[in-house]
């Protein structure tokens, strides 16, 4: 598996005042088993770089190729594609449609022409995933609560079995603990079942404890391409995209600008508190 | 895609047109459109061409946009010229089986077309350069004597410019769940009739579910805020005629007399 984003334009409404310049230039390649971030201030085009990762948008420049291939060719079966590269939209939750959550998930893996019992199996399979018990699978969706509709939402998706999965801001408005749980289902897809993951949000925290790598993305660019670590070094730049470093790291910082000789390339809440354990000799 | 449906859409530019009253633009597209049925005649077209043409030009809105709502209209307007052309009576142009084609059909139907176009365009360069929000305005200002006949006036005008503005946001809510099912694998494009009418549920029941959302939302901010009718409620910018709009008013009186006496004179 291998996805290759080559110089990607895209520009909404051209040639009128409506015209918006959303993704410009955009190149990076994605490897199988990838934990990737993707941040960027409002509106700087991640979701708009997500919907053509899943060809629902036609480039107006440059192309995306999915293993060697490009996706915006003639004759390209994207409906096979959409069954490998999985996307959870922002604020899922609002495509839920069906009478009951199980044939809801169900929506998905039927559209890819599979057999009744692999679509119950893959679905049983997404649900459980995501922490849904199964006093809830023939309820209506819409009687959930939030935390559980977005999982249903992400079940739906899983259950196509992605070989990638693009969640994008899978925790706007959830409390604390759904957060958690949620980031949790990703490690875990990540980590026992191999999906390479692409993960957009706003909270550099989550970003520092759960991706590898991080992109950074403004007004259309993509300008920071590297591990978590090396990402989060660059905190001025960073402040002047309006974004931020995770609280730690800007902690130890801080601590080092007073005089205090502690490391301050740590990110994680942990790393940070065994620096200054160290410092202050315990 | 669907954002190209331009139904009353607002085309943000910089022009006279723009800044005049909505007033002024409302009254002015009722007299014209009353004026295109005043005239018979060629010359008659002639001027109302002139009118319609110098209005497009400083309206600052690319002509493309103009002609965007008579797609929509494009089957009706065919299908009323054709039976214009059949079913007039008159002196016979050509004959083939059972139809006939007058020389009076041929150009009733062309007049019709014509009327039907620059009824069209007339409009549309009314909402191309009104937001709703001053389209509301004026004709809730317009219409206020209505109150005495216990019409709800601003009720009404309320309820346009909610809806006017939440036709875009509706659309953008569509363009995002089809993208989101279609993620799901959805095909909207192929099988057959019944197929694709059954493909259109995983987009309508979010919609609904959605516009409901949104309208409870709205119901319940305007209450947060007092919202209690129109009564004893003052504008932010209130209407008021500027010179521009007097100087509006004296073209289309000139226009409206010049229609008048072709339609007399020829
Ligand atoms: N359908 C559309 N038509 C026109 N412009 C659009 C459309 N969708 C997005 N845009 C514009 O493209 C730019 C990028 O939008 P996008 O939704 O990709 O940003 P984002 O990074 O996902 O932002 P957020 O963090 O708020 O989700 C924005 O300026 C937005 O206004
Ligand atoms: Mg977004």
């Amino acid at each position: 598996m291998s996805i290759l984003v080559n110089h990607l334009d895209h520009i909404y409404n051209p040639g009128t005042v409506f015209e918006v310049k959303a993704l410009s230039d955009v190149s990076f390649s994605v490897d199988e088993g990838e934990y990737i971030g993707l941040v960027g201030h409002t509106g700087s085009g991640k979701s708009t770089l997500a919907a053509h990762l899943n060809g629902l948008m036609k480039p107006t420049g440059g192309g995306i190729y999915y293993n060697g291939v490009d996706i915006a060719s003639e004759g390209y079966n994207l409906k096979e594609l959409r069954g490998h590269i999985g996307l959870v939209f922002q604020y899922p939750e609002h495509q839920l449609f069906e009478e009951d959550v199980f044939t809801d998930v169900c929506f998905g893996p039927k559209n890819l022409g599979l057999s009744r019992t692999e679509v119950e199996m893959r679905a049983y399979d997404a649900l459980k995933a995501v922490g849904i018990d199964d006093d809830h699978f023939y309820v209506s969706p819409f009687d959930l609560s939030g935390g559980e509709k977005r999982r249903v939402a992400i079940a739906g998706v899983l259950a196509m079995k992605p070989e990638v999965l693009i969640l994008d801001e899978p925790c706007a408005g959830l409390d604390p603990a759904g957060r958690d749980e949620i980031l949790a289902v990703a490690d875990e897809l990540h980590d026992s079942l191999g999906i390479t993951i692409i993960l957009i949000s706003h909270s550099m925290d989550d970003l520092a404890r759960h991706v590898k790598r991080i992109l950074v993305m403004n007004d259309g660019k993509l300008v920071m391409d590297g591990t978590a670590r090396e990402v989060f070094s660059h905190r001025e730049e960073l402040e002047a995209m309006g974004l931020a470093v995770p609280e730690v790291t800007a902690v130890l910082a801080d601590l080092k600008k007073a005089g205090i000789p502690v490391r301050d390339d740590l990110i994680t809440v942990e790393e940070a508190a065994k620096e200054i354990l160290r410092v202050f000799g315990r | 895609m669907i954002r190209e449906i331009t139904l009353g859409q607002y085309y943000p530019a910089d022009s006279v047109l723009h800044r005049l009253d909505p007033r002024v633009k409302l009254f002015g597209t009722l007299l014209y459109v009353i004026s295109l049925f005043l005239f018979q005649s060629f010359t008659g077209y002639i001027v109302a061409t002139v009118f319609l043409a110098s209005l497009i030009a400083i309206s600052h809105v690319p002509v493309k946009f103009m002609f965007r709502g008579l797609k929509a209209i494009f089957i009706l307007l065919i299908f009323t010229a054709v039976l214009n052309m059949f079913l007039t009576p008159g002196r016979e142009l050509v004959s083939f089986w059972k139809i006939t084609i007058t020389i009076e059909g041929l150009r009733f139907a062309a007049f019709m077309i014509l009327r039907l176009t620059y009824l069209i365009t007339g409009s549309s360069i009314m909402t191309l350069t009104t937001t709703p929000s001053n389209l509301t305005d004026g004709l809730e200002k317009s219409m206020r004597w209505m109150n005495i006949l216990k019409v709800p006036v601003h009720e009404i005008a309320m309820m346009m410019s909610i809806a006017l503005t939440f036709i875009p946001v509706l659309l953008e809510e569509t363009d995002r769940i089809i993208k989101a099912q279609q993620a799901r694998g959805a095909d909207f494009e192929s099988g057959n009739l019944i197929h694709r009418i059954r493909a259109l549920v995983p987009i309508l029941v979010p919609l609904f579910v959605s516009a409901f959302r949104r309208a409870n939302d709205l119901a319940l901010a305007m209450e947060s805020r007092c919202y209690r009718g129109g009564e004893g409620r003052t504008k932010m910018r209130p209407l008021r005629y500027e010179r521009r709009d007097i100087i509006a008013y004296l073209v289309l009186a000139l226009y409206i007399a010049c229609i008048i006496t072709v339609g007399i004179l020829f």
